[in-house]
């Protein structure tokens, strides 16, 4: 009879916990389950479905129709080979050039939070009006950057973001410049994890500046720099703004990107079906990026 | 010896970086006090002789700037105040509490990170639109921005690392959950919330796309796509573009540099932690 009457209280306060614990997570649950999985459920169906997303009449299953579609597409294959060479240049840059600023500022110098500070600005600076700058300061014809290179000599020096070869080059320049700072702290929080008594040891086994970075700051950054070769690769595939503001996709197609594609395809031609389509394979790849850093992380833990 | 020429590489190198970070907000902020015909004269002048203020005033009329400043400052406030209130909130029950779907509803969230927002944007504005008749309203851009699976993993990481004791104890006093919450997890969390808050109000100001789908009509616009619609219209007003693009940088600017011992802290764990 006792233990009867314990079984019931427990299960009851078991469903109360429970319940009290559903309350905390509801109000986060709720808006992400309808405004975050709903659709990425919707894109999943939609790539099968041909639809201009009126409400009048709605979607058609046309089944893999979309999927075959962009075999055809030349301006899908144009997006993704641009995405690849932006992804491929952008990468090792920004991980150089972040490792490089994160090696000085972790340096005793002078002003050394000033300088992180301003190493960091180009990140939380609004794209929009930095853009603004690029643009003007690469104007071909009486931007300052162009007057400096003739005025040093180069008589024809590139039209940057209107030059079909340079168009892309500016892109990546300017992608490497806006998010360094951010990728230097990363660099920064992994210097600062690496115990001093390896540069001492290394010290004395007569180990120069350029030998203790070779021998000791590179291999013990490996994590750092596996997690930023991630996360700037990932951030590459989903590009899209940055081509908007600095180039516009052009000349022509020469700096046309996936997204962008997305973006015309959904917005202006309202197929919603390719367009989806199109999203499994950006989809695809970032899920791909995501499996080898599961495996990387597992390596590197065992 | 070898010591000073590395010191003076170093310093040679810095200045350098320094020059490339700094250049082209100097120029934003020289050219913004220009009259047209001077923005690009060649050599550059660095401090305008004639300094237009009058280009900080005129921006405000000549576009709805005003209007755009207040959307964005009405739209970053709601969305950081939800994601640091609902993520919080959800984080302590997936790290302090036991529940029935504990860790498949965890993983829900997480799986959900790997989700690049570019590949399912289109069937969420098609639903917004045609369920919600949301389309061109700031309410939309709340509900894309303020439920994030970001926000809850960040908080529950801080959350897993405070004492389970600290909850008993209470729970002994008398506390219900609400009040562990509330009195003893959020104070205990101010850096965590610091890093989200910045994370969230940085993401949100800055935000392009989304608006740029959503928002429609001038009176709508938020401050960055105002800002680029301005640019397109008036390409050549120079003097006017940098303005706004300095007036559209301070809040972001102030924010930061009031906050950024968490933001660095925060991208340092985030880094850490994977």
């Amino acid at each position: 009879m006792s233990t009867h009457v314990k079984t019931v209280s427990s299960k009851g306060r078991k469903r109360r916990n429970n319940l009290i614990a559903y309350s905390f997570i509801a109000p986060n649950f709720i808006g992400f389950a309808v405004f975050t999985l709903v659709p990425i459920l919707m894109a999943v169906g939609l790539s099968f479905m041909k639809w201009n997303g009126s409400a009048v009449q709605g979607p058609q299953f046309v089944g893999l129709a979309n999927y075959a579609k962009l075999f055809t597409d030349s301006r899908f294959k144009q997006a993704f080979i641009n995405t690849v060479i932006y992804t491929v240049a952008t990468v090792p840059l920004t991980m150089i050039t972040s490792l490089l600023l994160a090696v000085i500022l972790n340096q005793k110098i002078f002003a050394r939070n000033f300088f992180r500070t301003i190493s960091f600005f180009p990140y939380v600076a609004s794209l929009v009006a930095v853009a603004a700058v690029w643009n003007a300061l690469f104007s071909p014809e009486k931007g300052p950057v162009n007057q400096v290179l003739r005025a040093i000599g180069i008589s024809n020096p590139p039209g940057w973001a209107v030059d079909s070869n340079w168009a892309m080059a500016t892109l990546i320049l300017f992608s490497v410049w806006k998010n360094m700072g951010y990728y230097m702290i990363m660099y920064l929080a992994g210097l600062q994890s690496i115990s001093p008594e390896l540069y001492e040891a290394a010290g004395l086994d007569g180990a120069n500046t350029v030998q203790k970075f070779r021998y000791v700051t590179l291999p013990q950054l490996g994590n750092t720099s596996f997690l930023v070769l991630i996360m700037v690769t990932i951030q590459c595939f989903k590009v899209y703004d940055v081509v908007l503001m600095i180039t516009n996709a052009g000349p022509g197609t020469k700096t046309l990107v996936l997204v962008f594609h997305i973006y015309n395809v959904a917005f202006k031609q309202w197929d919603l079906g390719y367009a989806s389509a199109i999203s499994m394979v950006l989809f695809l790849m970032v899920l791909i990026v995501t499996i080898v850093q599961f495996r990387g992380e597992k390596k590197i833990s065992n | 010896m070898g010591k000073a020429r590395t010191k003076v590489i170093l310093y040679v190198i810095l200045i350098l970086l320094a020059f490339t970070m700094l250049l082209p907000f100097v120029w934003m902020l020289s050219a913004s006090l220009k009259l047209n015909k001077d923005v690009f004269t060649f050599p550059i002048q660095w401090i305008p002789q004639n300094p237009r203020w009058e280009n900080y005033q005129d921006i405000w009329t000549v576009i709805p700037l005003g209007r755009f400043v207040g959307n964005t400052a009405i739209l970053t406030v709601i969305v950081t105040l939800l994601q640091l209130l609902t993520s919080s909130f959800a984080a302590y029950a997936f790290a302090k509490l036991d529940f029935k779907g504990k860790n498949a509803l965890f993983l829900g969230y997480i799986s959900t990170i790997a989700v690049p927002w570019q590949a399912y944007m289109v069937p969420q504005f098609i639903m917004m639109r045609n369920t919600f008749h949301l389309n061109d309203k700031l309410t939309a851009i709340v509900c894309l921005q303020a439920f994030s699976a970001f926000g809850v993993f960040l908080m529950r990481q801080f959350y897993a690392d405070i004492p389970n004791e600290l909850c008993e104890a209470a729970r002994i006093d008398g506390l219900n959950e609400y009040q562990i919450w509330g009195k003893i997890m959020l104070p205990l969390s101010k850096p965590a919330l610091s890093t989200l808050t910045i994370f969230t109000f940085v993401n949100t100001w800055n935000d392009f796309l989304g608006p740029l789908i959503y928002l429609t009509t001038t009176e709508k616009k938020t401050l960055q796509i105002g800002l680029r619609m301005f640019i397109s219209q008036y390409s050549t007003e120079y003097g006017l573009i940098m303005a706004a693009s300095v007036v559209a940088l301070i809040p972001v600017l102030i924010v930061f540099l009031s906050l950024q011992k968490y933001f660095v802290q925060g991208i340092a764990t985030s880094g850490l932690k994977g």
